[in-house]
C-alpha cells in the first residue's frame, strides 16, 4: 500500500536524524538530549491528560520519585550514606560500570517504586472517582506536598539536594549518552502508546474520556483503565526522571525534582499546544515549545519570562485545540471522518439567525 | 495519515534541526581582543536580588580592567567582557546553561553564579568538560569534597559564616563566668544548600563547645512568615539566635524580632548588607551580628582598585548603593582570572587551571589561596555588629574596630 | 515532639501561636475572598492572585516612599489594583470566562510569571518592607506579644469582607454579581450585562488583592518572586471552605492560619509548607469519599 510507504520513509527519516543529530551536532547534546525529556513528559501527561480527559497537574511526582529513587540508590551501592549525607571529604568518582550498574538499576528500581506509589493513590483518588476540577486541584497539592515533603527529608539530602556523581570518562561524551538513552526511552513509549491507543484500552480510555458514567454503565472498568493509565505514565516518567537527575546533575527537591512550576506545567502545555489527545500532539508540541523555549532564553534576555508567560496565555487562549486539533478540523477526512456536503440547509446559508 | 499532515510534520523536524542550530550561534573564546567570559547570573527567581549584586560586581571589574589598559596576554593586551545567561534560580537551568557557554558559546573561562544551589549545578558541567570556573557565590562546603579540581571560590565557606559568632557567645559565657556548654543554641535556616550548610558549620561549633542546640528549624522556600519559629525562640530563650536565608530572611528575621519583641543575648543573621536592614529599618536592626566576606573598612590593596575603601567608593558611584559583599567576592573572582590569565601568559585552559591553582594574590577584597579542594583559604570571615545604625566590626581581633554590645538589650529596656 | 511538650508545660505559648495565626490568617483570608469571589462568579480558579498580592504591596511601598502616610496608600492600592484587574479582564479573561476551568488555570498561570518579571523590571529584584510605625502589645509579662499592625491588619481584612458583603447583598451591582454568578445565561436573558459583571468582579478582587498586599507590605515584605505562597494559600482556603461559601472562607482563613502556625511550631517549620498541602490532598480525598458514601446510599 501507498501509504504504508509513506509511512515507511516518514518514520524511517524521522529515527534516522534523530540517531545522527547528536554526532552532527555534538555542541548541542544536552538541549538535544532534553528535547526526548520534554517528548515523554508531553506523552506521559497526554496519556492521561489527552486520552482520558483527567487533567492532572501533579504528574511531575513521579518524574521526581525516578529521579530521587535513582540517585539515592547509586549513592547507597558506592558510598558510606552517613559520610555522603553529612559533609565530609569524599571523591565522587564512579568507574563507568559502577555508574552505569547504579543508573539503570537505580532507573529500574525508581520505576517500580513510582508505579507502587501510583497504584495507591490511584486507589485513593481515581478508585473514589474524584473527577474534573478536584481531580486537577488534588494532583497539583500532591505535587507540591511531594516537593516539601522531600525537602524536609535528612536522608535524601533534604533541602540541600543530592549531587549525582561525576559522569565518568569511558562512557563518551556525556550530552550524547543521554540522549540515546531518552531516545531510546522516547521510542519505546510511542510504540507502546501506538499499539495500546489502537486497541480496546484506547477506546476504553477514550470512552470514560467522552462519558465516564455511560462508559461504566456499557460495562468498562473504568477505575482499572483509569488506574492502569495512570501507572503507564508513571512508569515512564520515572524512568526518564532517573536518566535527567543525572544529566542535570544536581538534584534539588523544588527546584529540579518536584519542579511543578516549570516541569509540571510545561508538560501539560507542551500537550496542548500539540494538540491533546492524539498521538502526535504531544511530539510535536513538546519539539516546538523546547524550540521556542530556547529562543527566548537566548535572544529575549531579561524577558525571556515574560515572552514565555505571553506564550502560555496565548496556547491555551487562542490556540486551545492545538496544532493537531487545528489539522483535524482542516482536513477533516485525513483523519478517516466522513464529511457529508450539508446543502441547502447549511449553517453559512441559512444564517442571520 | 495524511500526506499534507505529513508535509506538516517534516516542515517541523526540519524547523527543529534549524531552530537548535540557531539557538546558541557557537562562538569563540577569545574574539581579535576580547576576551569572553561566560556566567549564568539569576536575574529573574528567588535571588534575583542578589543576582543584580553579582552582576554589578562582575561588571564593575569588567569596566575598571577596560579603562586601565585590559588584560596582557602574551604581547597583547585583550580587553574583557561577559557573556551573561540568567538561570532564573534554578540549579536545573544553571547546568544546562555551562553546557551552553562551554561547547555553544565555545567560551572556555566560567564565572560563578549566584548561590550554593546554582553552583552545584554548574560544578558538575564544567568539571567534565574541564573548563575552569572561578566563583564568588557559591560558599556551600559540599561543593568541596567531591574532588572537583576545576571550581575555584574566592570566598570562605559557608561553615566559616556565623562561626565567629558562636566564639563570641562562648567568650563572652567565659566572661560572665559560666561554661560555654551552658549556652544555648537556636538555629532558623531557610531549607537551601547555602543556609543549609550554615547551620552545619553552627551545629559543629555548637558541638565543640558542647552547647547545647534547642531549635532547629529549617524556613521554607517560599518564606513568608517566621511567627512559629520565634513563638519557639520566646518560649525557650535561647543565648544565640541564628537566621540565615538570603535577603528575604534576613529582612524577616529583623523585621518579626521587633515586632514580636523577641528578646534574645546573641542575634546573628547573614545577608544584612545585601538586604539592607540598617536602611529599612533604622533602631530596629541595632545590635544584629552579621556574618560578611568583606568590609569597604577593611585594608587590604590591589592595582586594580587601589583599597578595600577605594573599591567602595568607585562601586558606589556607578550604582548608587554601598556595595555588599556579595559584589566585592564577585569582582574579586575576576580579578583572579584576570591575574591568573596574565601569569599563564596563555589561553590554554590546562595551563589556567594549574596557574589558578597556584594563585597567591592580594585584591581589595582579601588575600586568595587555593587549597588542594579549590576553596580560598586565606581570607578570614569578619563578624560586624550594627551599633547606631552602623558595621562595626567586632570579631575577629585582627579586624575589629570596636566591642561587642552584649547582650542584646531587651525590648523593653530600648 | 519536644515543642509539644512546650506547649503543655507553658500553655501561654499556645496562646500567642493562637493570636498569631488568626492574626495572618485574616490577610490569607482576605486574598482568599477575592479568589473566591472569581471562582464563583466566573468560573476561573485565578492563579496570579499571588502576584496581585505582591503587585499591591509595591504600589503601597512605592506611594509611601513618595511621601504618603502607609494606612491612606492602602485605599490607593485598591483603586488602582481595581484598574489593573479591569484591564486584565478585557485583555485576557474575557477570552477564558466561558472555558474549562482548567484552561483558566493555565492561563493565569502565565499571567502569573508575566507579572513577576514585569514587577522585577519595573520595581527592582530587592525586598522591600513598609514600616507602619506602629508598636506591640505585652501581655502576660510579655510572653504574648500582640503586633499591632497585624490587629489593625485584621480588622482592615474583617471590615473589607463586611463591606464587600453588604455590597453583594444591597447594591444592584452587587445583585446582579449575585444573580450571574447562579446563572450566567439566565442573567443574560434577563437583561444583566454579564460582561459588566465580569469586569467588575475582576477589578473588585483586583481591589482586595491590592489592600491585602498592602497589608503583607507593612507585616511582612514583598519581592517579586513571592507571590506562590499566597496563591497556594488562597487556594487551599477556598477548598477547605466549599467554593461559593463566603462566611466560610473568613473561618477557613482564620482556621488555616492558626493550624499552620502550630504545624510549624510541633513539626518543626520544615514540614509546614508539607502539612497544609497533605492536608489538602487529605480533604479532598476525605470529601469525595464521603460524596461517594452518599451516592452508593442513593442506590
Amino acid at each position: 500500500m501507498k501509504t504504508k510507504g509513506r509511512n515507511f520513509v516518514l518514520y524511517g527519516s524521522i529515527l534516522l536524524i534523530s540517531l545522527v543529530a547528536p554526532l552532527v551536532l555534538p555542541a548541542y547534546g544536552t538541549q538535544l538530549a532534553f528535547l526526548w525529556v520534554m517528548v515523554v513528559f508531553a506523552l506521559t501527561w497526554d496519556i492521561v491528560g489527552g486520552q482520558m480527559g483527567y487533567n492532572s497537574f501533579g504528574n511531575v511526582v513521579f518524574f521526581g520519585i525516578g529521579m530521587y529513587v535513582t540517585a539515592v540508590i547509586q549513592r547507597n551501592m558506592h558510598y558510606d550514606i552517613e559520610e555522603y549525607v553529612h559533609v565530609a571529604g569524599r571523591v565522587d568518582t564512579l568507574a563507568s560500570g559502577e555508574y552505569l550498574a547504579g543508573l539503570f538499576l537505580g532507573m529500574g528500581v525508581g520505576a517500580v517504586v513510582a508505579v507502587v506509589i501510583a497504584v495507591i493513590l490511584g486507589f485513593c483518588i481515581l478508585g473514589m472517582g474524584m473527577r474534573g476540577q478536584y481531580f486537577g486541584i488534588c494532583t497539583l497539592g500532591l505535587g507540591v506536598a511531594a516537593g516539601e515533603l522531600a525537602n524536609g527529608w535528612e536522608y535524601i539530602g533534604a533541602g540541600s539536594g543530592l549531587v549525582t556523581p561525576v559522569f565518568p570518562e569511558g562512557l563518551g561524551v556525556r550530552g550524547a549518552f543521554f540522549y540515546y538513552i531518552f531516545f531510546i526511552l522516547a521510542i519505546i513509549l510511542y510504540m507502546t502508546l501506538k499499539w495500546l491507543y489502537s486497541g480496546r484500552f484506547g477506546l476504553a480510555v477514550n470512552a470514560i474520556r467522552d462519558d465516564e458514567d455511560k462508559a461504566e454503565a456499557m460495562g468498562i472498568h473504568t477505575t482499572r483503565y483509569k488506574i492502569v493509565a495512570w501507572c503507564i505514565s508513571a512508569f515512564f516518567l520515572s524512568l526518564v526522571g532517573g536518566g535527567a537527575g543525572h544529566l542535570i546533575g544536581f538534584i534539588d527537591p523544588t527546584e529540579v525534582a518536584f519542579a511543578g512550576a516549570t516541569f509540571g506545567v510545561w508538560m501539560i502545555l507542551m500537550a496542548i499546544l500539540g494538540g491533546k489527545g492524539t498521538l502526535w500532539g504531544p511530539v510535536i508540541g513538546a519539539v516546538i515549545f523546547h524550540i521556542t523555549q530556547e529562543l527566548f532564553w537566548t535572544y529575549l534576555f531579561g524577558w525571556q519570562r515574560v515572552a514565555l508567560g505571553a506564550l502560555i496565555v496565548g496556547i491555551v487562549v487562542f490556540f486551545p485545540q492545538g496544532i493537531m486539533g487545528w489539522v483535524r478540523e482542516r482536513w477533516p477526512e485525513r483523519f478517516g471522518h466522513r464529511v457529508e456536503e450539508k446543502g441547502v440547509f447549511s449553517v453559512s446559508e441559512g444564517g442571520g439567525a | 495519515m495524511s500526506r499534507k499532515f505529513k508535509v506538516v510534520i517534516a516542515l517541523l523536524v526540519g524547523l527543529a534541526a534549524v531552530g537548535l542550530v540557531v539557538a546558541g550561534p557557537v562562538g569563540a573564546k577569545v574574539e581579535d581582543d576580547t576576551i569572553v567570559f561566560g556566567a549564568a547570573l539569576s536575574f529573574t527567581g528567588k535571588y534575583s536580588t542578589n543576582g543584580k549584586h553579582t552582576k554589578n560586581g562582575y561588571d564593575l571589574v569588567v569596566k575598571r580592567i577596560n579603562e586601565t589598559g585590559g588584560v596582557k596576554v602574551g604581547d597583547k593586551s585583550y580587553k574583557i567582557k561577559i557573556k551573561y545567561y540568567d538561570d532564573e534560580s534554578t540549579p536545573a537551568r544553571a547546568g544546562q546553561l555551562a553546557d551552553r557557554l562551554i561547547k555553544q558559546d565555545g567560551i572556555k573561562f566560567i564565572l560563578g553564579p549566584y548561590g550554593s544551589g546554582p553552583t552545584k549545578g554548574m560544578a558538575p558541567i564544567t568539571e567534565k568538560y574541564k573548563i575552569p570556573m572561578v566563583e564568588g557565590n557559591g560558599a556551600s562546603r559540599s561543593l568541596f569534597n567531591k574532588g572537583y579540581r576545576y571550581l575555584f571560590a574566592v570566598l570562605s565557606t559557608s561553615e566559616q559564616y556565623l562561626a565567629e559568632a558562636i566564639a563570641v557567645a562562648a567568650e563572652q559565657a567565659k566572661k560572665a563566668g559560666k561554661d560555654p556548654s551552658s549556652i544555648k543554641v537556636a538555629i532558623a535556616v531557610e531549607n537551601d544548600p547555602f543556609s543549609m550548610d550554615i547551620r552545619a558549620g553552627v551545629l559543629e561549633d555548637a558541638e565543640r563547645y558542647g552547647m547545647k542546640v534547642i531549635i532547629d528549624d529549617k524556613l521554607p522556600k517560599e518564606l513568608t512568615d517566621m511567627t512559629a519559629t520565634l513563638t519557639k525562640v520566646k518560649a525557650l530563650k535561647p543565648d544565640v539566635l541564628v537566621v540565615s536565608g538570603h535577603s528575604k530572611g534576613a529582612t524577616l528575621a529583623i523585621r518579626q524580632t521587633a515586632q514580636m519583641k523577641v528578646d534574645v543575648p546573641i542575634l546573628a543573621i547573614t545577608h544584612c548588607e545585601a538586604a539592607d536592614v540598617v536602611g529599612k529599618f533604622g533602631a530596629n536592626a541595632d545590635y544584629t551580628l552579621c556574618a560578611t566576606q568583606w568590609a569597604p573598612t577593611m585594608t587590604y590593596k590591589d592595582r586594580w582598585f587601589v583599597s578595600s575603601g577605594e573599591y567602595a567608593k568607585t562601586f558606589e558611584k556607578e550604582y548608587g548603593y554601598v556595595p555588599p559583599y556579595q559584589a566585592a567576592e564577585s569582582s574579586a573572582a575576576v580579578l583572579v582570572w584576570v591575574d591568573a590569565l596574565e601569569r599563564a601568559n596563555s589561553f590554554d585552559t590546562e595551563k589556567l587551571r594549574d596557574t589558578l591553582a597556584a594563585t597567591k594574590l592580594e585584591t581589595f577584597y582579601g588575600w586568595v589561596d587555593f587549597d588542594d579542594t579549590g576553596k580560598n583559604i586565606a581570607k578570614p570571615m569578619v563578624l560586624r555588629q550594627i551599633q547606631k545604625g552602623k558595621y562595626v566590626p567586632v570579631a575577629p581581633a585582627k579586624f575589629a574596630a570596636g566591642k561587642v554590645i552584649y547582650p542584646r538589650p531587651k525590648w523593653s529596656e530600648r | 515532639m519536644e515543642s509539644l511538650q512546650i506547649l503543655f508545660t507553658a500553655p501561654i505559648f499556645s496562646l500567642q501561636l493562637l493570636i498569631d495565626g488568626i492574626l495572618i490568617g485574616a490577610i490569607f483570608a482576605l486574598a482568599a475572598y477575592g479568589m473566591a469571589l472569581v471562582w464563583g462568579v466566573m468560573k476561573i480558579i485565578n492563579f496570579a492572585q499571588g502576584e496581585l498580592v505582591i503587585l499591591g504591596g509595591f504600589i503601597v511601598f512605592s506611594l509611601n516612599k513618595a511621601g504618603l502616610n502607609a494606612f491612606l496608600c492602602i485605599p490607593l492600592a485598591a483603586v488602582a489594583m481595581f484598574v489593573v484587574g479591569w484591564l486584565l479582564y478585557h485583555i485576557v479573561i474575557v477570552r477564558i470566562v466561558e472555558k474549562d476551568l482548567f484552561i483558566s488555570i493555565l492561563a493565569t498561570f502565565g499571567i502569573a510569571i508575566l507579572l513577576q518579571q514585569l514587577m522585577n523590571q519595573v520595581f527592582g529584584a530587592d525586598v522591600q518592607v513598609v514600616e507602619s510605625e506602629l508598636g506591640t502589645w505585652f501581655l502576660f509579662d510579655g510572653n504574648v506579644t500582640v503586633v499591632q499592625i497585624k490587629v489593625v491588619s485584621f480588622f482592615i481584612a474583617l471590615m473589607l469582607g463586611v463591606c464587600l458583603a453588604f455590597f453583594m447583598k444591597k447594591t444592584r451591582l452587587g445583585q446582579a454579581i449575585r444573580a450571574t454568578a447562579q446563572d450566567a445565561r439566565a442573567a443574560r436573558i434577563l437583561g444583566v450585562n454579564t460582561n459588566k459583571v465580569y469586569a467588575t468582579t475582576f477589578g473588585l478582587n483586583g481591589a482586595v488583592c491590592g489592600a491585602a498586599g498592602g497589608l503583607v507590605v507593612m507585616t511582612w515584605v514583598v519581592q517579586p518572586y513571592a507571590g506562590l505562597a499566597y496563591t497556594i494559600r488562597s487556594f487551599m482556603i477556598v477548598i477547605v471552605a466549599g467554593i461559593g461559601n463566603v462566611a466560610g472562607v473568613v473561618f477557613a482563613g482564620l482556621g488555616l492560619g492558626a493550624a499552620e502556625n502550630f504545624a510549624g511550631f510541633i513539626l518543626g517549620t520544615e514540614f509546614q509548607a508539607a502539612f497544609v498541602f497533605s492536608l489538602l490532598v487529605v480533604i479532598l480525598v476525605c470529601r469525595n469519599f464521603k460524596l461517594r458514601l452518599q451516592r452508593s446510599y442513593l442506590k
